[in-house]
């Protein structure tokens, strides 16, 4: 019969519309529930699926990748209190695929050499492809993958390049958003310390690895903190997170920093050029982004 | 109060008492409160998808993450109609052109958010010679999502920051857009199709570049010379 | 083509063999070290092309490509892969080269049409000539563009040095943006002297000019219509992306076609030379991003065929390797009959239905390789990592139960239940409805000789009915001890591809059901037989690498130097080739129903333009 097929389908998507309304009146009252909430995300559901962000949040697994960050001791550990578990070794900045890791290798004051510390270590999130090659190929499990999503921003030049200090996390942050693989790591570093540190208390005749001192005396975790609190104003969380000056890698400092060349009687290459770190840029280039006329919000 | 939910209280004027039995029958609000509520809850994105981070995008507004309990799921396909646009992937120097002449065809208020990496700055085909690094070289953005691609959480997230946004513009003479009073916005130059993309608004710099009589140096060749004096 | 008899020469060296002797000046061995196949004179390359058609039955031509040689003997190179369609097996390799300064190479649109797109970019990209193409224009930059940017001389305003690592990130990475470095401040580069003054661009001018107009029916005084020129895209609700299509139209009919593309081109080739091997795989997770998993698993079979016995793939990396791709295309599929709904109207309602379930397979993904979409999770020689043993969420959040299955019973209930349940619906949902019929049925035709001519892969081709699968014709993998039939429809419409695509995710699931067992009794065993090192250096020589992807042959063309990064790195994307004959496919047809065709091609951008 002509229309047989049509009336078929619409029988597909009535089924639909019913199921709905069943899950919905057999969890009457039970919106919020975790339970109601792992019923609908299941296999098993034919009705709503809908995950009600912000109240409700789909958690990510543990392997789940978005920007990476970089791991340090607990600023409470009796012995090394937050110490960096990176040692610039450069690994993650030579396997990045669209190259945006930049490390400064620490140098010893006294000799002059490098040490086994990153001085400054910078990842411009807005190159980043989330693909964690830098955690998988770090031999030293210093930087990992954050699950951090919510990242949103009003402005990318102050904030978009994260610098170590924004990028550094205590252990116990990574050990409370992915504790299965954290302690698989644990074990195959043969302990809870870092394998340099390993090595170091072995030459001095210490046991080579402490247990968690978090295991002995257990302390509250870290809350994740959130790129600008979308309830405060815009302009203060970037200016608490703008690194200083003298390293500053957004162009809003660009314009800032002319006199320091003068200063040290250095000539530009170019006229007009400016010294920034280490190098010269030229303060015309417009990185500055496009905005709205108007008062500034 | 995120989603779409009427809730007076939300509107309530801080500095103006309402006795707390009444609250949720009146609230006392300024015009600008009232307009720019019913605005951020009424943000009709234009369906616009550029790459990856489209499919992400088309997700969010799927049954799943349901882009509907912002008052968003409008997706409309003409300009004319559409409060919102979002920059859903890697915008190259050919698509420009077309973005940049859709956001002036869009009425005014008119909002931009950046979904990914690449939107926002390049991402990681930033080094590509076809490649725009940054949407925001062109068009005002208002907010940025990092992520490559983000989830539709985090998408909704950035949706969530921009209805915060615009409830904080305010009305009158000096607002912070265009269109709330701060005199006419400008049409943004429509690119260039040249030997290389061109921004109108670069005529003069390119003058200025032209006496130079060099083919514009590339990144590395820049890197050496800022170098050079430091050598020496 | 199909009924041609075939010589008795079927094996590759005697083929070989018996050409040489055929063309006894023109054609010689390839030599170098690591490569195969022939070296043509460029001048016999017309004649020698219809000789391996029509006297060989290299009847496919799948892949053509060029490779700039600078500082390698300097000169140019156009290479050819040439199959035997359906019969499959390995193919036919022949190059042709060319001189760097003046580079003229015959076109072999008029033999295998399927050429032409893939002429086009190398004229694009290369700057090479080919004499005789009916249309050789820019197909994905843009007329007026300046240089040919994938010669190995070019450098890009964002250029900083020649391969990856670049010695600027470690260790004195002081941090910059490339902005800070362009006198623009954009990410430009101009000639020399260049100011917009007199300036007058040509490029979309260009466009309007290629437009061929078809036969002239103006004659006819009883019926008087306009001939017009309508745009479609770049954007369009309904153009799955970035993509645009000129169409010229007397009435509603359409007189021709041509699409427009280049939209989302970014650079993936010239970018893929500068990374390193290992460095190239999250970027094929954003060739066609629908299906990052199978994307991976084509690219890597390419390196490893190239590392040679340096890496040995273990069999449960075997094992997981067909269980993603096989998901991933039932994801694609999900999508593309999803959307081809949306394009013939049926706004959102079956996508809505597609998305939830692909959204199942999706939280696997996610739960396995850490990203929902873009998995860069195949590794050379194996998988990154093996399988969960719980598909289990973080802790720290409040719905920390959710999703806390163990992964074999989640794998299970999904292939059991979850997939066949939506694909049956789908079915009961869309196939018998008169609305898709009437839309779909005898539209937007393309004919089994044509579709082989094109060089049409994967449903597109199926749909015509011809048998060619290159899981089967070209085994990779364990493919050959899994049972499955390859698909086929008889009449090369909207409908058959439609109803190929579910026929195919049944048959997805099937495989997927012999693959849970093998899952279950691998279990513990290594996932990994390739180098540990962070990167990787690959004997010099060349590859291709082809794959089975749900879009069609998605192959991979890399030669190395011996580096650690790769010389050429080509992407043969089915997308692109596909479209090759759609406007054959919509002349003569209702302008309408130029979106519902676009639609059964199934193509992503990503791939479309790179
Ligand atoms: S690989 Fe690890 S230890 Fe080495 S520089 Fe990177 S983060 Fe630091
Ligand atoms: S996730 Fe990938 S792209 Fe991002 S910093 Fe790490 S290696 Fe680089
Ligand atoms: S940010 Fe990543 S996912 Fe989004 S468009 Fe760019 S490459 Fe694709």
């Amino acid at each position: 019969m002509y229309g047989s097929g049509i009336l078929k389908g619409l029988g597909v998507t009535f089924r639909h519309l019913i199921t709905t309304f069943i899950d919905d009146i057999q969890w009457l009252g039970r919106k919020r529930d975790v339970e109601v909430f792992q019923q609908k995300q299941s296999l098993a559901n034919r009705g709503l699926v809908t995950v009600e962000y912000p109240e409700e949040k789909l958690a990510v697994p543990e392997r789940f990748r978005f920007t990476p960050f970089l791991i340090t001791y607990n600023q409470d550990d009796p012995d090394y209190p937050g110490k960096d578990w990176c040692t610039s070794c450069g690994i993650c900045a030579k396997v990045c695929p669209p190259q945006c890791i930049w490390i400064v290798r620490g140098t010893d004051p006294k000799t002059g050499r490098p040490k086994p510390e990153p001085e400054q270590f910078y990842i411009d999130i807005d190159i980043c492809m989330n693909c964690g090659y830098c955690a998988e190929y770090c031999p030293f499990d210093a930087i990992k993958m954050d699950h951090n999503y919510e990242l949103a921003s009003y402005d990318r030049t102050s904030t978009h390049i994260h610098d170590k200090a924004r990028l550094s996390r205590e252990i116990r942050y990574w050990q409370s958003i992915a504790p299965t693989i954290a302690a698989e790591e644990e074990a195959a570093r043969g302990g809870y310390d870092h394998t340099d540190v390993q090595k170091a208390r072995k030459k001095a005749g210490l046991e080579p690895s402490r247990p968690d001192p978090l295991k002995v005396k257990p302390a509250e975790p870290e809350p994740a903190p959130v790129a600008v609190a979308v309830a405060e104003a815009p302009a203060a969380a970037p200016q608490a997170e703008a690194p200083k000056a003298e390293a500053a890698p957004a162009a809003s400092a660009a314009p800032a920093a002319p006199s320091s060349a003068a200063a040290d009687g250095e000539t530009p290459p170019h006229p007009g050029w400016i010294k920034r770190g280490k190098r010269w840029i030229d303060p015309n280039a417009k990185v500055e982004p496009v905005r709205r006329k108007g008062k500034s919000e | 109060m995120t989603n779409g939910e009427i809730n007076l209280r939300d509107l309530q004027h801080p500095d103006i008492p309402v006795p707390e039995e009444m609250q949720s029958n009146i609230a006392v609000t300024s015009l600008s409160s009232l307009y720019n509520w019913a605005r951020s809850r009424s943000i009709w994105p234009m369906l616009f998808g550029l790459a990856c981070c489209a499919i992400e995008m088309i997700a969010t507004a799927a049954s799943r993450f349901d882009l509907a309990r912002f008052g968003m799921e409008v997706m409309r396909a003409s300009p004319r109609q559409a409060d919102l646009m979002i920059v859903s992937g890697t915008v190259t120097k050919k698509m420009i052109v077309p973005i940049v002449r859709l956001y002036n065809q869009m009425p005014e208020p008119k909002y931009v958010l950046a979904m990914g990496a690449c939107a926002s700055g390049g991402g990681p085909f930033k080094e590509g010679y076809n490649v725009v690094s940054g949407i925001d070289k062109y068009v005002p953005v208002d907010v940025y999502v990092p992520g490559c691609p983000p989830t539709p959480q985090a998408l909704l997230y950035g949706l969530i920051a921009l209805q915060k946004k615009i409830e904080r513009q305010s009305l009158g003479v000096g607002a912070s857009v265009p269109w709330y009073g701060g005199g006419p916005s400008e049409e943004v130059p429509v690119p260039i199709l040249g030997p290389d993309i061109v921004d109108p608004r670069h005529a003069e710099l390119l003058r200025k570049e032209a006496q130079k009589n060099r083919v514009t140096p590339t990144v590395a060749e820049m890197l050496a010379e800022s170098a050079q004096p430091e050598s020496a | 083509m199909t009924d041609q008899v075939l010589p008795q020469v079927t094996d590759l060296p005697s083929t070989v063999a018996a050409l040489k002797e055929r063309f006894p000046n023109a054609v010689k061995d390839d030599t170098r070290s690591g490569y195969q196949g022939v070296i043509v004179d460029p001048a016999h390359l017309t004649e020698f092309a219809r000789v391996i058609r029509d006297e060989f039955g290299f009847n496919y031509l799948s892949s053509v490509t060029a490779v700039d040689y600078l500082g390698h003997g300097d000169h140019l190179e156009v290479v050819y892969h040439a199959y035997r369609v359906p019969s499959g097996g390995k193919p036919l390799v022949f190059k042709a080269q060319t001189d760097r300064n003046d580079a003229v190479v015959p076109s072999l649109v008029s033999i295998y049409p399927g050429a032409d797109f893939q002429e086009r970019e190398a004229y694009d990209l290369y700057g090479i000539h080919f004499v005789g193409h009916p249309n050789l224009k820019r197909i994905l930059l843009w007329e007026g563009f300046e240089g040919y940017p994938m010669r190995k001389d070019y450098h890009e305003a964002y250029y900083e040095q020649e391969t990856k690592p670049f010695d600027s990130r470690w260790p004195g990475g002081h941090v910059f943006r490339a902005e800070e470095y362009n006198p623009f401040g954009h990410n430009v580069r101009y000639p020399a002297g260049f100011t917009l003054d007199d300036y007058k661009p040509v490029a979309e001018e260009q466009l309007q000019q290629g437009m061929a107009l078809g036969v002239d029916i103006m004659g006819d005084p009883a019926f008087r219509t306009d001939r017009l020129i309508v745009n479609l895209g770049p954007h369009h609700p309904s153009t799955h992306g970035v993509f645009r299509m000129m169409v010229a139209l007397t009435g509603e009919t359409i007189e021709s076609l041509e699409p427009v593309m280049g939209y989302l081109h970014r650079n993936h080739e010239k970018i893929g030379e500068r990374n390193t091997w290992y460095g190239n795989m999250p970027f094929t997770d954003r060739l066609d991003y629908i299906c990052s998993m199978a994307n991976n698993l084509a690219y890597a079979i390419t390196v490893e065929q190239m590392m040679g016995n340096q890496v040995s793939v273990p069999y449960r990396a075997e094992v997981i390797r067909v269980l993603m791709a096989e998901l991933t295309r039932i994801t694609n599929h999900l999508w593309a009959i999803g959307f081809l709904l949306n394009d013939l109207g049926a706004f959102f309602t079956p996508a809505l239905y597609a998305i939830q379930t692909r959204e199942y397979i999706l939280d696997f993904f996610e739960a396995t390789a850490g990203s929902r979409m873009m998995c860069n999770y195949m590794r050379i020689g194996g998988v990154a990592k093996d399988l969960m043993a719980r598909i289990r969420s973080e802790a720290a959040l409040i719905n920390d139960k959710v999703r806390d299955m163990d992964t074999m019973e989640y794998l299970d209930k999904l292939i059991n239940d979850r997939l066949p349940r939506s694909i049956d619906e789908l079915d009961e949902l869309l196939s018998e409805s008169e609305i898709i019929k009437s839309r779909c049925i005898g539209v937007g035709l393309l004919p089994a000789e044509m579709a082989i001519a094109y060089s049409a892969s994967g449903p597109l081709l199926r749909a015509s009915g011809v048998p060619y699968d290159i899981r089967r014709a070209d085994p990779y993998s364990i493919y050959p001890e899994l049972e499955f039939d390859i698909c086929t429809r008889p009449n090369g419409d909207i409908y058959d591809r439609y109803y190929l695509r579910l026929d195919e995710m049944r048959q997805s699931v099937r495989i997927l059901k012999q693959i849970l067992p093998r899952l279950k009794d691998t279990q513990g065993q290594p996932i990994f037989g390739g180098k540990t090192s962070y990167s990787i250096k690959v004997p010099a020589g060349e590859a291709y690498g082809h794959a089975e992807n749900p879009k069609g042959e998605l192959g991979f063309y890399c030669v190395s130097t011996g580096g650690g990064n790769p010389w050429r790195y080509h992407v043969r994307a089915p997308s692109f080739i596909n479209l090759t004959p759609l406007g054959e496919m919509c002349k003569g047809q209702k302008v309408a129903d130029v979106v519902a065709i676009l639609g059964s091609i199934d193509i992503v951008l990503g791939e479309t333009d790179r």
